[in-house]
């Protein structure tokens, strides 16, 4: 991406992948954006910190995906009553990513929707809790707060209120349906209701125990979260991680994606009305957690990615067990995937369900795994190829229909994908250690690790402080883009659709909510 | 549909025997055998998510799988609290979850039982108690039963949720007996 035009210069940044820094003005942030649209780059996070401390004001930082890394802009605020220009007039996820910004820390965009996003009246309007000075008074009970839902009116124009607890097994959350008939006229989503004050929270860790937290800001990808944040700190201390550790990683990841995509399968199979795939799904997915129990000591491998490198190492026999699993998966998925291609009333239910045209999902920034299914061609694993993706060389899996059936496809292919990557690090495993020590992090020196989960990119940014504890961390999720774009993908479709559309995308609510 | 049938009976069946209660996790003096009687061993569950990382969500939902086959053993998750017998919850309890947990342990009737899940729902776990967490389950709604882990296996939630509603479930300091065979 190039940004020579706009007079700002730009530094190297620690980072798992090419990263620069780019310091700006507001009115520069804007036009930097703008210039970053322009060359095709997209929003990747968004998030603010009290750097008051250190007379710096407040710092907002927003994070792009360019074609050849990924760019911080950071925009000092010298006060907290300045504020900064509305980014969602360019990248419209920048939306709820403010509000929070705001929610959280009390610095404001100029934005016309002011709505609270992460507040929800359990603690004063006019307290930030990501503040250096905030203080939680055990008095502040558990409030509510009317949300201010856009509503649709008309002649049989109603409201269907769903959540925030859910019909299933399912995290939290609040949909607000207008509909006619059967039909949506508009979904709108209210979030924040697991909010647990991760940001804050880390605040109070040890740099080396903060890969603990990370791997539980969404469960189903602890390994991506886990390995992010480890990129994050291995490279603000600089120090090179073993190759076999980096294979290991790898490994997990990719079994970590073989795991949740047969689960989505399943499930799909089933809000299709077809339980016979829960049942064959669920089964293989069960095979691979129990594999990942041998392997990595946990059935979703939670804490096996630490800082440094991976807790341990494969047991003797591995490999076989490995390679075993992966013929044997291969082989049933090829046949469910047959039997679902094959399924008129399945088939019927998932085309053209949901549907997101590449031309919207540009437009909205739609990212991941549900991104590529609709066109956008982003993959970190292989656009910028951190080791050992390298070497392995991982192929991007797309698909143009932007429907379930889109969805589907891209999760069997990619399926097949991992597998094929898994065989191909168990072949070539380096020897070596598994970890190595890290030295205490030097402080105020900002870092980003930047991994491809099963759902989407995962982004953790982190400055660490003085004596080797944490003074901010942000991890970020790809729902908090994709979960707009759902509203989207639900307009004219019918109300019983809506779960399946839903767990097409399958959204994290808690790596959103933080 | 051949490739159905095929499949169907290659697969054979799964499902394992289930473990033990156990009863180590039983917490609460709530459970009396006359709870226990009148809910019998067919059991509805409500499953709460009051702040969870969704990893506890994940090996609940393994319950339902072929080798654990939870239906098989008379227990279903349901879509209503109405309909529960027992509330399956995680935690930690997010400020912005209590009001919604205490609404649905209101709406669930009587006789009924919580078991909370995980580290976070049994302790609060690694998010603690903040301005936006009230720690664990137990500060909200009572507990019968905790099942520790992060996240627990499928087994150790088996062992809970049958710890729960076994009619030999000794309560705390309490005789532990019952007149069941």
């Amino acid at each position: 991406m190039d940004l020579s035009r706009l007079g700002f210069a730009t530094a190297a940044l620690p980072a798992g992948v090419p990263a620069r820094r780019c310091p700006v003005n507001a009115t520069g942030l804007l036009s930097s954006c703008r210039v970053a649209w322009e060359q095709g780059a997209h929003l990747v996070a968004l998030w603010g910190s009290d750097d008051r401390d250190r007379e710096r004001g407040f710092t907002l930082h927003v994070v792009v995906h360019g074609g050849d890394g990924l760019v911080l802009f950071e925009l000092t605020l010298p006060t907290a009553d300045s504020t900064y220009p509305d980014l969602g007039v360019v990248f419209p996820a920048a939306n709820r990513m403010q509000r929070a910004t705001y929610d959280l820390l009390g610095i404001a965009s100029e934005g016309d929707d002011q709505r609270p996003w992460v507040w929800q009246a359990s603690w004063p309007i006019d307290q930030f809790p990501l503040r250096r000075d905030f203080e939680a008074l055990p008095k502040w009970q558990p409030g509510q707060e009317e949300y201010a839902f856009v509503r649709v009116e008309g002649d049989g124009v109603h409201e269907i209120p769903v959540g925030p607890v859910h019909a299933g097994i399912i995290e939290p959350g609040h949909f607000r349906f207008q509909i006619v008939g059967e039909k949506v006229l508009r979904l709108e989503e209210r979030l924040g209701f697991v909010h647990k004050g991760i940001e804050k929270r880390f605040e109070a860790m040890a740099a080396v125990t903060g890969h603990r937290l990370a791997g539980r800001v969404s469960g189903d990808s602890t390994v991506a979260y886990a390995w992010a944040y480890a990129q994050a700190l291995e490279a603000i201390t600089d120090v090179p991680v073993p190759p076999r550790a980096l294979w290991l990683r790898a490994l997990a990841l990719e079994r970590e994606r073989i795991a949740n995509h047969l689960g989505d399968l399943g499930y799909l199979g089933n809000d299709g009305g077809f339980a016979f795939g829960l049942v064959q799904f669920s089964r293989l997915k069960e095979l691979v957690l129990r594999t990942n129990s041998a392997l990595f000591g946990h059935r979703l491998a939670m804490d096996y990615v630490a800082p440094g490198g991976v807790m341990h190492d494969l047991a003797p026999g591995s490999a076989t067990t490995i390679r075993d699993e992966c013929d044997m998966l291969e082989r049933e998925v090829r046949v469910l995937r047959d039997i679902y291609d094959e399924h008129d009333g399945l088939q019927d239910r998932f085309r053209g369900c949901g549907i997101v045209t590449p031309a919207l999902a540009a437009q909205l920034g739609l990212t991941g795994l549900a991104g590529r299914a609709s066109g956008q061609a982003r993959d970190a694993r292989c656009d910028f190829a951190a080791r050992p993706y390298d070497t392995l060389g991982a192929r991007k899996v797309t698909a143009e229909g932007g429907d379930v059936v889109a969805r589907v496809a891209v999760r069997f292919d990619e399926i097949m994908e991992s597998l094929r990557l898994v065989r191909a690090i168990v072949d070539a495993l380096p020897d070596g250690e598994i970890a190595t020590v890290l030295p205490e992090p030097p402080p105020f020196r900002k870092s980003l690790g930047y991994v491809e989960g099963w759902r989407g990119p995962i982004l953790v940014a982190l400055e660490c402080g003085p004596g080797g504890t944490i003074r901010r961390c942000h991890p970020h999720d790809p729902s908090w883009t994709n979960w707009p774009v759902l509203e989207h993908a639900v307009i004219g479709n019918i109300v019983p659709d809506f779960p399946l559309i839903n767990k097409s995308f399958n959204l994290s609510y808690s790596g959103q909510d933080l | 549909m051949l490739h159905i049938l095929r499949q169907i009976a290659k697969t054979g069946i799964k499902t394992e025997a289930p473990p033990s209660p156990d009863l180590d996790m039983a917490v609460a003096a709530r459970l009396q055998k006359d709870i226990v009687k009148t809910l019998g061993r067919a059991l509805t569950i409500r499953q709460v998510d009051a702040g969870s990382c969704n990893g506890c969500e994940l090996e609940i939902h393994a319950l339902g799988n072929p080798y654990y086959n939870i239906e098989g053993l008379g227990i279903k998750f349901v879509a209503s609290p109405r309909h529960a017998d027992l509330l399956l919850v995680t935690g930690p309890v997010s400020k912005h979850m209590a009001i919604a947990l205490q609404r649905t342990y209101d709406a669930t009737p009587d006789p009924k039982l919580v078991v909370a899940v995980g580290d976070c729902g049994c302790s609060g776990g690694i998010f603690g108690e903040s301005y936006a967490s009230l720690g664990r389950v137990a500060n909200v709604i009572p507990v019968d039963v905790e099942i520790p882990g992060c996240p627990p296996t499928p087994t150790a939630l088996l062992q809970g949720i049958l710890a729960a509603i076994s009619a030999h479930a000794p309560a705390k300091g309490t005789e532990g007996a019952t007149d069941e065979p």
